[in-house]
Protein backbone atom coordinates (compact mmCIF):
# COMPACT_ATOMS: atom_id res chain seq x y z
CA UNK A 1 0.00 0.00 0.00
CA UNK A 2 1.23 3.46 -0.87
CA UNK A 3 2.00 5.61 2.15
CA UNK A 4 -0.20 8.60 1.52
CA UNK A 5 -1.34 11.00 4.22
CA UNK A 6 -4.81 9.55 3.90
CA UNK A 7 -3.53 6.01 4.47
CA UNK A 8 -1.68 7.19 7.58
CA UNK A 9 -4.85 8.82 8.92
CA UNK A 10 -6.84 5.66 8.20
CA UNK A 11 -4.22 3.63 10.04
CA UNK A 12 -4.34 5.96 13.05
CA UNK A 13 -8.14 5.72 13.22
CA UNK A 14 -7.97 1.91 12.97
CA UNK A 15 -5.33 1.76 15.69
CA UNK A 16 -7.54 3.94 17.88
CA UNK A 17 -10.49 1.64 17.34
CA UNK A 18 -8.34 -1.28 18.50
CA UNK A 19 -6.44 0.37 21.36
CA UNK A 20 -9.11 2.46 23.09
CA UNK A 21 -11.39 -0.49 23.96
CA UNK A 22 -8.38 -2.56 25.09
CA UNK A 23 -7.43 0.32 27.37
CA UNK A 24 -11.04 0.40 28.60
CA UNK A 25 -10.80 -3.29 29.49
CA UNK A 26 -7.60 -2.72 31.42
CA UNK A 27 -8.95 0.21 33.45
CA UNK A 28 -12.32 -1.57 33.72
CA UNK A 29 -14.57 0.95 32.08
CA UNK A 30 -17.09 -1.17 30.22
CA UNK A 31 -19.19 1.84 29.30
CA UNK A 32 -16.38 3.12 27.08
CA UNK A 33 -16.56 -0.17 25.21
CA UNK A 34 -20.30 0.26 24.74
CA UNK A 35 -19.68 3.74 23.36
CA UNK A 36 -17.01 2.42 21.02
CA UNK A 37 -19.35 -0.35 19.86
CA UNK A 38 -22.01 2.26 19.17
CA UNK A 39 -19.50 4.29 17.13
CA UNK A 40 -18.38 1.23 15.17
CA UNK A 41 -21.95 0.19 14.34
CA UNK A 42 -22.88 3.72 13.28
CA UNK A 43 -19.70 3.73 11.18
CA UNK A 44 -20.83 0.56 9.44
CA UNK A 45 -24.25 2.05 8.72
CA UNK A 46 -22.58 5.12 7.26
CA UNK A 47 -20.07 3.07 5.23
CA UNK A 48 -23.15 1.57 3.64
CA UNK A 49 -24.65 4.95 2.86
CA UNK A 50 -21.29 6.25 1.64
CA UNK A 51 -21.34 3.74 -1.23
CA UNK A 52 -24.62 5.23 -2.45
CA UNK A 53 -23.87 8.84 -1.52
CA UNK A 54 -20.13 9.18 -1.93
CA UNK A 55 -19.50 6.91 -4.91
CA UNK A 56 -22.87 7.05 -6.62
CA UNK A 57 -24.03 10.56 -5.68
CA UNK A 58 -27.40 9.26 -4.48
CA UNK A 59 -28.54 11.50 -1.64
CA UNK A 60 -30.68 9.03 0.24
CA UNK A 61 -32.58 10.43 3.20
CA UNK A 62 -34.15 7.05 3.80
CA UNK A 63 -31.29 4.82 4.87
CA UNK A 64 -32.91 4.32 8.26
CA UNK A 65 -35.25 1.97 6.40
CA UNK A 66 -32.41 -0.50 6.01
CA UNK A 67 -31.06 0.14 9.50
CA UNK A 68 -34.54 -0.50 10.88
CA UNK A 69 -35.17 -3.56 8.71
CA UNK A 70 -31.91 -5.06 9.90
CA UNK A 71 -32.89 -4.28 13.47
CA UNK A 72 -36.38 -5.72 13.17
CA UNK A 73 -35.11 -8.82 11.38
CA UNK A 74 -32.95 -9.50 14.38
CA UNK A 75 -35.68 -8.44 16.84
CA UNK A 76 -38.45 -10.53 15.31
CA UNK A 77 -36.29 -13.65 15.03
CA UNK A 78 -35.17 -13.26 18.63
CA UNK A 79 -38.73 -12.59 19.79
CA UNK A 80 -39.89 -15.87 18.28
CA UNK A 81 -36.89 -17.72 19.61
CA UNK A 82 -37.32 -16.50 23.18
CA UNK A 83 -41.11 -17.02 23.23
CA UNK A 84 -40.92 -20.41 21.46
CA UNK A 85 -43.58 -19.34 18.98
CA UNK A 86 -42.65 -20.38 15.43
CA UNK A 87 -42.43 -17.63 12.82
CA UNK A 88 -44.35 -19.74 10.32
CA UNK A 89 -45.86 -23.17 10.60
CA UNK A 90 -47.01 -23.41 7.00
CA UNK A 91 -45.86 -24.36 4.37
CA UNK A 92 -42.74 -25.19 6.33
CA UNK A 93 -41.93 -24.72 9.96
CA UNK A 94 -39.71 -21.72 10.50
CA UNK A 95 -38.67 -20.88 14.00
CA UNK A 96 -36.93 -17.88 15.45
CA UNK A 97 -33.21 -17.93 15.95
CA UNK A 98 -30.58 -16.46 18.21
CA UNK A 99 -27.67 -17.20 15.88
CA UNK A 100 -25.91 -14.14 14.50
CA UNK A 101 -24.68 -16.15 11.53
CA UNK A 102 -28.31 -16.75 10.54
CA UNK A 103 -29.59 -13.29 11.47
CA UNK A 104 -26.95 -11.33 9.54
CA UNK A 105 -27.49 -12.82 6.07
CA UNK A 106 -31.25 -12.54 6.54
CA UNK A 107 -30.97 -8.91 7.63
CA UNK A 108 -28.84 -8.16 4.59
CA UNK A 109 -31.10 -9.99 2.16
CA UNK A 110 -34.24 -8.27 3.46
CA UNK A 111 -32.55 -4.86 3.37
CA UNK A 112 -31.23 -5.58 -0.12
CA UNK A 113 -34.69 -6.47 -1.39
CA UNK A 114 -36.12 -3.28 0.13
CA UNK A 115 -33.26 -1.27 -1.40
CA UNK A 116 -33.95 -2.82 -4.78
CA UNK A 117 -37.62 -1.82 -4.70
CA UNK A 118 -36.98 1.65 -3.27
CA UNK A 119 -34.08 2.22 -5.65
CA UNK A 120 -36.08 1.06 -8.66
CA UNK A 121 -38.74 3.66 -7.95
CA UNK A 122 -36.51 6.47 -6.65
CA UNK A 123 -33.87 6.30 -9.37
CA UNK A 124 -36.41 7.32 -11.97
CA UNK A 125 -35.98 10.75 -10.46
CA UNK A 126 -32.97 12.76 -9.47
CA UNK A 127 -31.88 15.64 -7.28
CA UNK A 128 -34.32 16.87 -4.69
CA UNK A 129 -37.04 14.44 -5.81
CA UNK A 130 -34.76 11.52 -5.04
CA UNK A 131 -34.25 12.88 -1.53
CA UNK A 132 -37.98 13.33 -1.04
CA UNK A 133 -38.96 9.86 -2.32
CA UNK A 134 -36.38 8.09 -0.15
CA UNK A 135 -37.59 10.18 2.79
CA UNK A 136 -41.17 9.20 2.03
CA UNK A 137 -40.25 5.51 2.03
CA UNK A 138 -38.54 6.02 5.36
CA UNK A 139 -41.69 7.53 6.83
CA UNK A 140 -43.78 4.69 5.44
CA UNK A 141 -41.69 2.10 7.26
CA UNK A 142 -41.62 4.24 10.40
CA UNK A 143 -45.38 4.46 10.68
CA UNK A 144 -45.83 0.85 9.70
CA UNK A 145 -43.54 -0.24 12.54
CA UNK A 146 -45.47 1.95 14.98
CA UNK A 147 -48.76 0.35 14.04
CA UNK A 148 -47.52 -3.25 13.93
CA UNK A 149 -48.61 -4.16 17.44
CA UNK A 150 -47.66 -7.85 17.14
CA UNK A 151 -44.05 -6.74 17.43
CA UNK A 152 -44.39 -4.09 20.08
CA UNK A 153 -45.73 -1.22 17.98
CA UNK A 154 -44.62 2.08 19.40
CA UNK A 155 -42.99 0.44 22.43
CA UNK A 156 -40.63 -1.68 20.41
CA UNK A 157 -39.30 -5.13 21.22
CA UNK A 158 -37.01 -6.12 24.04
CA UNK A 159 -34.57 -8.96 23.57
CA UNK A 160 -33.53 -10.63 26.80
CA UNK A 161 -30.21 -12.13 25.83
CA UNK A 162 -27.76 -11.08 23.13
CA UNK A 163 -27.55 -13.33 20.05
CA UNK A 164 -24.88 -15.98 19.86
CA UNK A 165 -21.79 -16.37 17.76
CA UNK A 166 -19.75 -19.58 17.59
CA UNK A 167 -16.80 -19.67 20.01
CA UNK A 168 -17.49 -16.14 21.27
CA UNK A 169 -19.22 -15.04 24.44
CA UNK A 170 -21.18 -12.14 23.01
CA UNK A 171 -22.28 -11.04 26.46
CA UNK A 172 -18.76 -9.86 27.22
CA UNK A 173 -18.67 -6.30 25.83
CA UNK A 174 -15.16 -6.50 24.39
CA UNK A 175 -15.96 -9.73 22.54
CA UNK A 176 -19.09 -8.30 20.97
CA UNK A 177 -17.08 -5.20 20.12
CA UNK A 178 -14.46 -7.34 18.37
CA UNK A 179 -17.17 -8.88 16.19
CA UNK A 180 -18.51 -5.47 15.22
CA UNK A 181 -15.05 -4.08 14.50
CA UNK A 182 -14.17 -7.09 12.34
CA UNK A 183 -17.32 -6.55 10.30
CA UNK A 184 -16.57 -2.85 9.93
CA UNK A 185 -13.06 -3.61 8.68
CA UNK A 186 -14.45 -6.15 6.24
CA UNK A 187 -16.96 -3.60 4.96
CA UNK A 188 -14.23 -0.98 4.54
CA UNK A 189 -12.12 -3.47 2.63
CA UNK A 190 -15.05 -4.31 0.35
CA UNK A 191 -15.73 -0.60 -0.10
CA UNK A 192 -12.11 0.10 -1.04
CA UNK A 193 -12.00 -2.75 -3.57
CA UNK A 194 -15.38 -1.79 -4.99
CA UNK A 195 -14.31 1.81 -5.52
CA UNK A 196 -11.36 0.77 -7.67
CA UNK A 197 -13.14 -1.97 -9.62
CA UNK A 198 -14.72 -1.67 -13.06
CA UNK A 199 -18.06 -1.24 -11.34
CA UNK A 200 -16.70 1.48 -9.05
CA UNK A 201 -15.21 3.38 -11.97
CA UNK A 202 -18.51 3.28 -13.84
CA UNK A 203 -20.47 4.21 -10.71
CA UNK A 204 -18.24 7.18 -10.01
CA UNK A 205 -18.52 8.25 -13.66
CA UNK A 206 -22.30 7.90 -13.44
CA UNK A 207 -22.25 10.28 -10.47
CA UNK A 208 -20.22 12.84 -12.39
CA UNK A 209 -21.71 12.58 -15.86
CA UNK A 210 -24.52 10.23 -16.86
CA UNK A 211 -24.23 11.20 -20.54
CA UNK A 212 -20.63 10.03 -20.60
CA UNK A 213 -21.62 6.65 -19.17
CA UNK A 214 -24.53 6.21 -21.59
CA UNK A 215 -22.38 6.99 -24.58
CA UNK A 216 -19.92 4.21 -23.82
CA UNK A 217 -22.88 1.82 -23.86
CA UNK A 218 -23.51 1.50 -20.12
CA UNK A 219 -26.81 2.07 -18.33
CA UNK A 220 -26.21 4.46 -15.40
CA UNK A 221 -29.53 3.62 -13.73
CA UNK A 222 -28.83 -0.09 -13.34
CA UNK A 223 -25.30 0.65 -12.11
CA UNK A 224 -26.68 3.02 -9.48
CA UNK A 225 -29.40 0.55 -8.53
CA UNK A 226 -26.88 -2.20 -7.82
CA UNK A 227 -24.84 0.24 -5.73
CA UNK A 228 -27.98 1.22 -3.82
CA UNK A 229 -28.71 -2.44 -3.07
CA UNK A 230 -25.16 -3.07 -1.80
CA UNK A 231 -25.42 0.11 0.23
CA UNK A 232 -28.75 -0.91 1.77
CA UNK A 233 -27.50 -4.39 2.64
CA UNK A 234 -24.50 -3.03 4.57
CA UNK A 235 -26.65 -0.52 6.47
CA UNK A 236 -29.10 -3.34 7.19
CA UNK A 237 -26.34 -5.43 8.75
CA UNK A 238 -25.43 -2.45 10.94
CA UNK A 239 -29.07 -2.32 12.06
CA UNK A 240 -28.97 -5.97 13.16
CA UNK A 241 -25.83 -5.30 15.20
CA UNK A 242 -27.33 -2.14 16.70
CA UNK A 243 -30.37 -4.09 17.88
CA UNK A 244 -28.03 -6.63 19.43
CA UNK A 245 -26.01 -3.93 21.16
CA UNK A 246 -29.07 -2.38 22.79
CA UNK A 247 -31.02 -5.64 23.08
CA UNK A 248 -33.92 -3.50 21.99
CA UNK A 249 -35.63 -2.60 18.72
CA UNK A 250 -38.03 0.27 18.27
CA UNK A 251 -39.53 2.42 15.51
CA UNK A 252 -36.88 5.10 16.15
CA UNK A 253 -34.55 2.90 14.12
CA UNK A 254 -36.76 3.80 11.14
CA UNK A 255 -36.99 7.52 11.94
CA UNK A 256 -35.91 10.16 9.48
CA UNK A 257 -33.75 11.70 12.21
CA UNK A 258 -31.66 8.57 12.10
CA UNK A 259 -31.40 8.78 8.30
CA UNK A 260 -30.20 12.33 8.79
CA UNK A 261 -27.69 11.32 11.44
CA UNK A 262 -26.15 8.65 9.21
CA UNK A 263 -25.74 11.31 6.55
CA UNK A 264 -24.29 13.74 9.08
CA UNK A 265 -21.56 11.22 9.98
CA UNK A 266 -20.50 11.17 6.34
CA UNK A 267 -20.62 14.93 5.90
CA UNK A 268 -18.55 15.48 9.06
CA UNK A 269 -16.00 12.86 8.06
CA UNK A 270 -15.90 13.48 4.33
CA UNK A 271 -18.25 12.42 1.54
CA UNK A 272 -16.81 9.64 -0.60
CA UNK A 273 -13.70 9.25 1.58
CA UNK A 274 -13.12 5.69 2.74
CA UNK A 275 -12.77 6.53 6.44
CA UNK A 276 -15.05 9.59 6.31
CA UNK A 277 -18.05 7.74 7.78
CA UNK A 278 -15.89 6.19 10.50
CA UNK A 279 -14.34 9.47 11.62
CA UNK A 280 -17.74 11.15 11.47
CA UNK A 281 -19.45 8.48 13.57
CA UNK A 282 -16.66 8.49 16.16
CA UNK A 283 -16.91 12.26 16.53
CA UNK A 284 -20.69 12.12 16.69
CA UNK A 285 -20.76 9.48 19.43
CA UNK A 286 -18.01 11.24 21.38
CA UNK A 287 -19.78 14.60 21.25
CA UNK A 288 -23.10 12.96 22.03
CA UNK A 289 -21.58 11.47 25.17
CA UNK A 290 -19.53 14.38 26.50
CA UNK A 291 -21.57 17.37 25.33
CA UNK A 292 -24.78 15.46 25.92
CA UNK A 293 -23.67 15.08 29.53
CA UNK A 294 -23.24 18.83 29.88
CA UNK A 295 -26.35 20.05 28.13
CA UNK A 296 -29.34 18.49 26.48
CA UNK A 297 -28.94 21.12 23.79
CA UNK A 298 -25.70 19.54 22.60
CA UNK A 299 -27.07 19.23 19.09
CA UNK A 300 -26.65 23.01 18.79
CA UNK A 301 -22.89 22.44 18.99
CA UNK A 302 -23.08 19.59 16.53
CA UNK A 303 -24.96 21.87 14.17
CA UNK A 304 -22.26 24.50 14.57
CA UNK A 305 -19.55 21.94 13.82
CA UNK A 306 -21.45 20.73 10.78
CA UNK A 307 -21.84 24.29 9.55
CA UNK A 308 -18.12 25.02 9.93
CA UNK A 309 -17.13 21.83 8.13
CA UNK A 310 -19.52 22.41 5.25
CA UNK A 311 -18.40 26.03 4.92
CA UNK A 312 -14.66 25.53 5.20
CA UNK A 313 -13.86 22.02 4.10
CA UNK A 314 -15.49 20.36 1.15
CA UNK A 315 -13.87 17.04 1.91
CA UNK A 316 -15.09 16.96 5.52
CA UNK A 317 -12.60 16.37 8.34
CA UNK A 318 -10.65 13.83 6.32
CA UNK A 319 -10.26 16.47 3.62
CA UNK A 320 -9.23 19.02 6.23
CA UNK A 321 -6.59 16.70 7.68
CA UNK A 322 -5.07 15.16 4.58
CA UNK A 323 -6.18 17.38 1.70
CA UNK A 324 -7.96 16.52 -1.49
CA UNK A 325 -8.29 12.96 -2.58
CA UNK A 326 -5.43 11.77 -4.71
CA UNK A 327 -6.72 10.74 -8.10
CA UNK A 328 -4.87 7.48 -8.19
CA UNK A 329 -2.20 6.62 -10.75
CA UNK B 1 -21.28 3.09 -54.30
CA UNK B 2 -20.33 2.07 -50.80
CA UNK B 3 -22.72 0.46 -48.34
CA UNK B 4 -24.84 2.80 -46.24
CA UNK B 5 -24.32 2.33 -42.49
CA UNK B 6 -26.45 5.11 -40.98
CA UNK B 7 -29.62 6.53 -42.45
CA UNK B 8 -32.43 8.82 -41.36
CA UNK B 9 -35.82 8.92 -43.11
CA UNK B 10 -38.01 12.00 -42.80
CA UNK B 11 -36.84 12.76 -39.29
CA UNK B 12 -39.09 15.44 -37.81
CA UNK B 13 -38.90 17.16 -34.44
CA UNK B 14 -40.98 20.09 -33.23
CA UNK B 15 -40.40 22.25 -30.19
CA UNK B 16 -43.79 23.87 -29.86
CA UNK B 17 -44.28 25.90 -33.01
CA UNK B 18 -40.60 25.63 -33.96
CA UNK B 19 -39.79 22.84 -36.40
CA UNK B 20 -36.21 22.00 -35.46
CA UNK B 21 -35.97 19.03 -37.84
CA UNK B 22 -38.11 19.00 -40.95
CA UNK B 23 -38.22 15.64 -42.74
CA UNK B 24 -34.49 15.16 -42.58
CA UNK B 25 -33.19 12.28 -44.67
CA UNK B 26 -29.44 11.88 -44.69
CA UNK B 27 -27.16 8.89 -44.90
CA UNK B 28 -23.61 7.94 -44.00
CA UNK B 29 -21.70 5.47 -46.18
CA UNK B 30 -18.76 3.28 -45.38
CA UNK B 31 -15.41 4.93 -45.78
CA UNK B 32 -16.64 8.49 -45.99
CA UNK B 33 -16.73 11.64 -43.97
CA UNK B 34 -20.11 13.26 -44.29
CA UNK B 35 -19.94 16.90 -43.24
CA UNK B 36 -23.01 18.51 -41.74
CA UNK B 37 -22.96 22.30 -41.84
CA UNK B 38 -25.43 25.04 -41.27
CA UNK B 39 -25.73 28.39 -39.54
CA UNK B 40 -26.28 28.64 -35.78
CA UNK B 41 -29.73 27.43 -34.82
CA UNK B 42 -30.11 25.39 -38.00
CA UNK B 43 -30.86 22.27 -35.92
CA UNK B 44 -27.57 20.39 -36.20
CA UNK B 45 -27.32 19.54 -32.52
CA UNK B 46 -31.02 18.58 -32.45
CA UNK B 47 -30.40 16.17 -35.31
CA UNK B 48 -27.37 14.64 -33.60
CA UNK B 49 -29.36 14.27 -30.36
CA UNK B 50 -32.02 12.32 -32.23
CA UNK B 51 -29.47 10.10 -33.91
CA UNK B 52 -27.84 9.35 -30.56
CA UNK B 53 -31.08 8.85 -28.63
CA UNK B 54 -30.98 11.94 -26.42
CA UNK B 55 -34.11 13.29 -28.13
CA UNK B 56 -37.06 11.33 -29.46
CA UNK B 57 -38.14 12.34 -32.95
CA UNK B 58 -41.83 13.15 -33.45
CA UNK B 59 -41.79 11.07 -36.61
CA UNK B 60 -39.33 9.43 -38.93
CA UNK B 61 -36.97 6.49 -38.73
CA UNK B 62 -33.28 6.06 -37.92
CA UNK B 63 -31.57 3.02 -39.34
CA UNK B 64 -28.11 1.87 -38.31
CA UNK B 65 -26.28 -1.12 -39.73
CA UNK B 66 -29.51 -2.56 -41.09
CA UNK B 67 -31.45 -2.17 -37.85
CA UNK B 68 -34.20 0.29 -37.00
CA UNK B 69 -32.75 1.98 -33.91
CA UNK B 70 -35.37 4.74 -33.58
CA UNK B 71 -36.62 3.37 -30.25
CA UNK B 72 -33.17 2.40 -28.91
CA UNK B 73 -31.78 4.02 -25.77
CA UNK B 74 -28.54 5.95 -26.00
CA UNK B 75 -26.63 3.09 -24.38
CA UNK B 76 -28.02 0.53 -26.83
CA UNK B 77 -26.99 2.76 -29.73
CA UNK B 78 -23.48 2.98 -28.33
CA UNK B 79 -23.43 -0.81 -27.94
CA UNK B 80 -24.67 -1.20 -31.51
CA UNK B 81 -21.57 0.70 -32.62
CA UNK B 82 -22.25 4.43 -32.71
CA UNK B 83 -19.29 6.33 -31.26
CA UNK B 84 -20.04 9.90 -30.34
CA UNK B 85 -18.06 12.94 -29.35
CA UNK B 86 -19.79 15.93 -27.83
CA UNK B 87 -19.86 19.60 -28.67
CA UNK B 88 -19.60 20.37 -24.97
CA UNK B 89 -17.26 17.83 -23.39
CA UNK B 90 -19.07 15.17 -21.37
CA UNK B 91 -16.38 13.73 -19.14
CA UNK B 92 -15.95 12.51 -15.58
CA UNK B 93 -14.14 15.60 -14.35
CA UNK B 94 -12.85 14.20 -11.04
CA UNK B 95 -11.21 11.24 -12.73
CA UNK B 96 -7.95 11.06 -14.60
CA UNK B 97 -7.64 11.06 -18.36
CA UNK B 98 -6.75 7.36 -18.22
CA UNK B 99 -9.75 6.50 -16.05
CA UNK B 100 -12.07 8.20 -18.53
CA UNK B 101 -10.65 6.18 -21.40
CA UNK B 102 -10.66 2.94 -19.40
CA UNK B 103 -14.38 3.56 -18.82
CA UNK B 104 -14.73 3.33 -22.60
CA UNK B 105 -12.99 -0.06 -22.64
CA UNK B 106 -15.21 -1.23 -19.79
CA UNK B 107 -18.23 -0.25 -21.87
CA UNK B 108 -16.90 -1.91 -25.00
CA UNK B 109 -16.10 -5.19 -23.24
CA UNK B 110 -19.42 -5.04 -21.32
CA UNK B 111 -17.31 -5.63 -18.24
CA UNK B 112 -19.09 -3.34 -15.80
CA UNK B 113 -20.27 -6.08 -13.42
CA UNK B 114 -16.83 -6.72 -11.98
CA UNK B 115 -16.65 -5.68 -8.38
CA UNK B 116 -13.32 -6.85 -7.06
CA UNK B 117 -10.32 -6.45 -9.32
CA UNK B 118 -8.86 -2.93 -9.58
CA UNK B 119 -9.82 -1.92 -13.11
CA UNK B 120 -6.58 -0.02 -13.76
CA UNK B 121 -4.64 -3.19 -13.01
CA UNK B 122 -6.33 -5.05 -15.85
CA UNK B 123 -3.52 -5.04 -18.37
CA UNK B 124 -5.69 -5.60 -21.41
CA UNK B 125 -7.99 -2.65 -20.69
CA UNK B 126 -5.12 -0.43 -19.74
CA UNK B 127 -3.20 -1.18 -22.91
CA UNK B 128 -6.21 -0.53 -25.11
CA UNK B 129 -6.85 2.72 -23.32
CA UNK B 130 -3.23 3.83 -23.68
CA UNK B 131 -3.33 2.91 -27.35
CA UNK B 132 -6.31 5.20 -27.91
CA UNK B 133 -4.62 7.96 -25.96
CA UNK B 134 -1.46 7.63 -28.05
CA UNK B 135 -3.51 7.83 -31.24
CA UNK B 136 -4.93 11.22 -30.29
CA UNK B 137 -1.64 12.37 -28.77
CA UNK B 138 -2.69 12.41 -25.13
CA UNK B 139 -0.57 9.54 -23.81
CA UNK B 140 1.65 11.84 -21.73
CA UNK B 141 -1.44 13.27 -20.00
CA UNK B 142 -2.80 9.88 -18.86
CA UNK B 143 -2.38 10.63 -15.15
CA UNK B 144 -3.76 14.17 -15.32
CA UNK B 145 -7.15 14.80 -13.71
CA UNK B 146 -9.60 15.87 -16.41
CA UNK B 147 -10.42 19.00 -14.40
CA UNK B 148 -6.83 20.16 -15.01
CA UNK B 149 -6.86 19.33 -18.71
CA UNK B 150 -6.97 22.14 -21.30
CA UNK B 151 -10.05 22.64 -23.42
CA UNK B 152 -8.28 21.21 -26.44
CA UNK B 153 -7.09 18.24 -24.43
CA UNK B 154 -10.67 17.48 -23.47
CA UNK B 155 -11.69 17.39 -27.14
CA UNK B 156 -8.90 14.93 -27.85
CA UNK B 157 -9.98 12.87 -24.85
CA UNK B 158 -13.55 12.70 -26.19
CA UNK B 159 -12.18 11.25 -29.41
CA UNK B 160 -9.94 8.80 -27.54
CA UNK B 161 -12.93 7.46 -25.58
CA UNK B 162 -14.93 7.04 -28.79
CA UNK B 163 -11.98 5.11 -30.28
CA UNK B 164 -11.98 2.56 -27.46
CA UNK B 165 -15.56 1.62 -28.41
CA UNK B 166 -14.37 0.32 -31.79
CA UNK B 167 -17.47 1.87 -33.33
CA UNK B 168 -18.89 1.09 -36.76
CA UNK B 169 -19.53 4.80 -37.28
CA UNK B 170 -18.56 8.02 -35.56
CA UNK B 171 -20.87 10.93 -34.86
CA UNK B 172 -18.73 13.94 -34.02
CA UNK B 173 -20.15 17.25 -32.88
CA UNK B 174 -17.54 19.96 -33.49
CA UNK B 175 -14.37 18.05 -32.61
CA UNK B 176 -12.23 21.04 -33.68
CA UNK B 177 -13.92 23.60 -31.45
CA UNK B 178 -11.35 25.36 -29.31
CA UNK B 179 -8.38 23.41 -30.62
CA UNK B 180 -6.46 26.36 -32.04
CA UNK B 181 -5.04 26.34 -35.54
CA UNK B 182 -2.23 23.90 -34.76
CA UNK B 183 -4.46 21.42 -32.95
CA UNK B 184 -7.10 21.84 -35.62
CA UNK B 185 -4.61 20.82 -38.31
CA UNK B 186 -3.52 17.75 -36.34
CA UNK B 187 -7.13 16.72 -35.76
CA UNK B 188 -7.86 17.17 -39.47
CA UNK B 189 -5.05 14.79 -40.40
CA UNK B 190 -6.23 12.37 -37.71
CA UNK B 191 -9.85 12.33 -38.90
CA UNK B 192 -8.68 12.02 -42.49
CA UNK B 193 -7.05 8.71 -41.60
CA UNK B 194 -9.85 7.65 -39.28
CA UNK B 195 -12.44 7.41 -42.06
CA UNK B 196 -10.83 4.23 -43.34
CA UNK B 197 -11.61 2.58 -40.01
CA UNK B 198 -15.17 3.86 -39.65
CA UNK B 199 -17.15 6.56 -41.43
CA UNK B 200 -17.74 9.88 -39.70
CA UNK B 201 -20.80 12.09 -39.56
CA UNK B 202 -19.04 15.36 -38.84
CA UNK B 203 -20.72 18.49 -37.55
CA UNK B 204 -18.19 21.26 -37.69
CA UNK B 205 -17.99 25.04 -37.70
CA UNK B 206 -14.44 25.12 -39.04
CA UNK B 207 -15.29 25.50 -42.75
CA UNK B 208 -11.74 24.98 -43.90
CA UNK B 209 -11.66 21.63 -42.13
CA UNK B 210 -15.09 20.54 -43.36
CA UNK B 211 -14.29 21.30 -46.98
CA UNK B 212 -10.87 19.69 -46.70
CA UNK B 213 -12.16 16.51 -45.09
CA UNK B 214 -15.64 15.77 -46.35
CA UNK B 215 -16.49 13.38 -49.15
CA UNK B 216 -20.00 14.73 -49.08
CA UNK B 217 -21.62 17.66 -47.32
CA UNK B 218 -25.19 18.27 -46.23
CA UNK B 219 -26.37 21.78 -45.54
CA UNK B 220 -28.98 22.28 -42.87
CA UNK B 221 -30.93 25.53 -42.70
CA UNK B 222 -33.88 26.07 -40.35
CA UNK B 223 -34.35 22.35 -39.86
CA UNK B 224 -34.34 21.53 -43.58
CA UNK B 225 -31.56 19.84 -45.55
CA UNK B 226 -31.36 22.22 -48.49
CA UNK B 227 -28.57 20.39 -50.29
CA UNK B 228 -26.44 17.26 -50.15
CA UNK B 229 -23.51 16.69 -52.46
CA UNK B 230 -19.80 16.71 -53.07
CA UNK B 231 -17.66 19.61 -51.91
CA UNK B 232 -17.73 21.18 -55.37
CA UNK B 233 -21.47 20.76 -55.74
CA UNK B 234 -22.03 22.46 -52.39
CA UNK B 235 -19.59 25.27 -53.21
CA UNK B 236 -21.47 26.00 -56.43
CA UNK B 237 -25.01 25.46 -55.16
CA UNK B 238 -26.93 28.70 -55.52
CA UNK B 239 -29.29 27.99 -52.59
CA UNK B 240 -26.39 27.21 -50.31
CA UNK B 241 -24.52 30.37 -51.33
CA UNK B 242 -27.62 32.41 -50.68
CA UNK B 243 -28.68 30.79 -47.45
CA UNK B 244 -25.40 30.14 -45.85
CA UNK B 245 -22.07 30.83 -47.46
CA UNK B 246 -23.43 34.13 -48.74
CA UNK B 247 -23.43 35.44 -45.21
CA UNK B 248 -19.71 34.88 -44.95
CA UNK B 249 -18.80 36.43 -48.29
Amino acid sequence: MILTRENILNFVITAGLILVPIYAVIVEEPFTITLATRAVIFSLAAVGLNIALGLGGMVSLGHAVFFGLGGYTMGILAFHAQSYIPLFEWPILIEGTKQMLVVWPLAMIISAIAAFVIGLLSLRTGGVYFIMITLAFGQMFFFFSISWSAYGGEDGLSIYVRNQFPLVNTLVPIQFYAICLAILMLALWINARLAKSSFGLALSAARQNTERVRNVGLDPTSIKLVAFVISGAITGLAGALFADLNRFVSPTMFSWQLSGEIMVFIIIGGIGRLYGPVLGAIIFVTLEHFLGGISEYWLVFLGLLLLLIVLFSRGGLVGLLVGRERVHE
Amino acid sequence: MNKTILKTYNLTKNFGALRASDKISIDLRMGEIHGLIGPNGAGKTTLIAQIMGGLKPDSGVIEFDGTDITSFTTESRAQAGLGRTFQISQLAMDQTVLQNVVLGTVGETRGVWKFWRPVLAVQELRERAMESLSEVGLADKAATPVSELSHGGRRQLEVAIALTLNPKAFVMDEPMAGLGSDGSKKMTIFLDNLRARAPILLVEHDMEAVFALSDRISVLVSGVVIATGSVDQIRNDARVRKAYLGEDA
